[in-house]
């Protein structure tokens, strides 16, 4: 039965044929049956990278495999979430190496669009982490590769957008922790300049991040919130986090019930940055002892939040600069803030180096912020594509549903390697996306 | 620590239910066909809920090898909850008997011979529990649920025998009709929202019915209602629709 579905930016929307499997041989069978097919996590991409006219949906290939406690070493079936993986974990003292902002991806969505997180400078992206996995080909044959085996296959598969094969098992190892708690520290920036500056000075903490007011201009062009972190000692705790130091978070969630008109997320978020900037904010910063949901997760409390963009949907602009490009970044900032067309919020980090032929993460500052889909935004995110490219950065294919193909080109030098190997293992194009097509990765 | 037997563990909802008691800290024993499919599933619900899952081959239609089977189990189990059954084209099944045949071996016979064995045990022992997954397609004969509606027919009225009879032994029998349920089998029809039941509402409907001892349960209530109104329907006219 074709079903309509999106990714979590509901832009694009496309009639597919969603198909399910809970067996290795069942997949097996899905992929003999069906000539043309792409893979899909909980769709939490944000664009087209998952969408095709027919979908093999991960979800219900959820099981955990094997988890050394002792080693910190976690090996599970492509469908598990990072949620559920964190359940297990966590209460035994391990965490996950590398975490996007939200929990509910897939771990075989974590490896397709090798993932970052706040700790990319000092611990990489999530393939870092990976110590070997298995991919299943068009052809019905399951691959085991790591850096070790089948090295092309596995460097192509780690951000490869799912066009090498259906990722089906990741081993790969944790972090230890002493307790589920994140020693946080957050300091006002009153500028891009300041927030640049505090970056640089704070760069040996191991989770940075902040939020930036795309909207100020002038003398606080840039105002922003840095976000620090290290996971908490047990001596750090409160008497009562002491109890319990590997309690899980407790569950509180609000759910977006329908489509909002978009000026109620931006409102939203407003709310929120003002609040932490003005009123729970007055000196010029603070530290204290959470849990470690608020820290990494702080939209997964509000389910469907994407809602609150309205049916049209957005698109999310993530791109990364070089760090001597930091012009780059004030100018895009700045045509961003002229034209209003985006969220008021944008995330701004800086990535560490990172060696990979087609993962999107590479030494730079990196902005991600949110556009809802109106008339005119297209053509204006192709000139900012412009600006990235003209500063040497690129933009990443996660978050992307409209790139041309010609800029996915240019701002990665490898990608000819890239489809090269994609040809090998992929080698009629019978795995292949919507976003696929559009970039030419897979020839249709 | 209790235990519970699924039989016939690959479909989604005897996970949902495996999940479900292993969260309550049953040990699990899966049986199915073929076991070697069931090593994640395995390994899944030994790690996320720190019990035991053991693995056994168990064929519906090898009613000879059910006693044995039985036997070969250690611990026996506390619960046991019969989950497999088979719904095959009704079309197929009217014009070919071994179609027919299976239905019925399956989703009756077999279900009789593996219950009876597992029944006779728990009578001497004074305790168990037995629950049987059986449909709202048996509540009344319908051409669309032709074979499988009368199976599962027969497979309720013995399930509802087996708990008279056993009553008085204190071995308590749960009849299950979920409706309809989001599982593999009906992926590609359509279902209606509200009458459909995820595969984790079946597992907790499950958990508690046996905890509470209840007797026949729907999972989504307004089954109940919807069921009423089809037996109600005389049969003069019941038989001109095309149900």
């Amino acid at each position: 039965m074709k079903k309509r579905i999106a990714n979590w930016g509901n832009y694009p929307t496309i009639e597919s044929y969603e198909q399910k499997f809970s067996f290795t041989g069942e997949l097996e069978e899905l992929i003999d049956k069906n000539h043309h097919f792409i893979a899909r996590g909980n769709g939490r991409c944000y664009g087209d990278a998952s969408l095709a006219s027919t979908t093999i949906s991960t979800v219900q290939y959820n099981k955990i495999l094997s988890f050394d406690t002792e080693k910190g070493i976690f090996e599970c079936q492509s469908g598990l979430t990072l949620d559920s993986i964190l359940e297990v974990i966590v209460p035994k003292g391990w965490f996950l190496p590398v975490t996007p902002g939200t929990k509910f991806i897939t771990i075989g969505g974590a490896v397709a669009s090798d993932v970052h997180g706040k700790n990319h400078h000092v611990d990489g992206s999530f393939s870092n982490n990976i110590i070997d996995m298995d991919i299943m080909l068009s052809s019905g044959k399951l691959i085991t590769c790591s850096p070790e085996v089948h090295p092309d296959l596995f460097e192509a598969t780690c951000g490869g957008m799912g066009l090498t094969g259906i990722i089906t098992r990741v081993k790969f190892k944790l972090k230890k922790i002493e307790t589920s708690f994140i020693r946080q520290k957050q300091i006002k920036a009153e500028n891009l300049e300041e927030i640049i500056r505090l970056f640089e000075e704070y760069n040996h903490y191991t989770y940075s991040v902040a939020w930036i007011d795309c909207l100020k201009k002038g003398r606080n062009f840039g105002r922003s919130i840095l976000m620090l972190g290290e996971h908490a000692s047990l001596v750090e705790l409160s008497q009562t986090q002491k109890n319990a130091p590997l309690q899980l978070p407790k569950k509180k969630q609000i759910v977006f019930p329908f489509n909002l008109p978009s000026w109620v997320l931006n409102a939203f978020t407003v709310k929120a940055f003002n609040f932490l900037f003005y009123l729970k904010n007055l000196k010029k910063e603070i530290n204290n002892v959470v849990s470690y949901e608020p820290f990494f997760y702080p939209l997964d409390a509000i389910l469907h939040w994407n809602r609150g963009y309205g049916k049209n949907g957005f698109v999310q602009y993530q791109f990364v600069l070089p760090l001597a490009a930091k012009q780059g970044l004030i100018e895009i900032l700045q045509r961003i803030s002229d034209k209003g067309l985006g969220s008021f919020l944008a995330v701004l980090k800086v990535f560490g180096k990172q060696e990979s032929i087609i993962s999107f993460p590479k030494e730079g500052y990196t902005l991600a912020l949110d556009f809802p889909v109106k008339k005119g935004l297209m053509e204006f995110l192709d000139e900012l594509d412009e600006v990235v490219l003209k500063h040497g950065g690129r933009i990443y294919m996660s978050k992307d549903a409209r790139m041309k193909a010609k800029v996915l080109e240019q701002g990665y030098p490898d990608l000819e390697k890239f489809k090269t190997i994609v040809k090998k293992y992929n080698p009629d194009g019978r795995i292949h996306s919507i976003q696929s097509d559009r970039l030419f990765l897979t020839s249709n | 620590m209790p235990s519970i037997l699924i039989l016939g563990a690959t479909s989604d909802m005897a996970l949902a239910i495996a999940r479900k008691f292993a969260e309550n800290k049953y040990d699990v024993q899966l049986a199915a066909r073929k076991t070697e499919p069931l090593k994640p599933t395995q390994s899944d619900i030994t790690i996320r809920y720190a019990v035991y899952c053991t693995l056994h081959t168990f064929d519906a239609l090898q009613f000879n090898s059910h006693e044995s089977f039985f036997e070969g189990l250690n611990p026996k189990p506390d619960v046991t909850v019969c989950v497999f059954g088979v719904m095959d084209d009704e079309g197929k099944a009217f014009d070919d008997w071994s179609v027919t045949q299976r239905m019925i071996d399956t989703n009756y016979t077999g279900a009789v011979s593996i219950l009876t064995t597992i029944a006779k045990y728990y009578k001497s022992q004074k305790r168990g529990t037995i629950v049987g997954i059986s449909s709202v397609a048996g509540e009344r004969g319908r051409q669309s649920k032709l074979i499988y509606g009368s199976a599962k027919a027969a497979f309720t009225a013995y399930l509802s025998g087996l708990r008279n009879k056993l009553f008085k032994d204190g071995v308590h029998v749960v009849t299950v009709k979920p409706g309809f349920v989001y599982t593999k089998m009906t992926e590609n029809i359509e279902l209606p929202k509200p009458l459909t039941a995820q595969p984790a509402e079946v597992g907790a409907a499950i958990y508690s019915a046996v905890q509470k001892k209840k007797n026949v349960i729907y999972v989504k209530w307004f089954w109940r209602y919807i069921m009423l109104i089809i037996k109600s329907v005389p049969e003069f006219q019941f038989k001109k629709m095309n149900l």
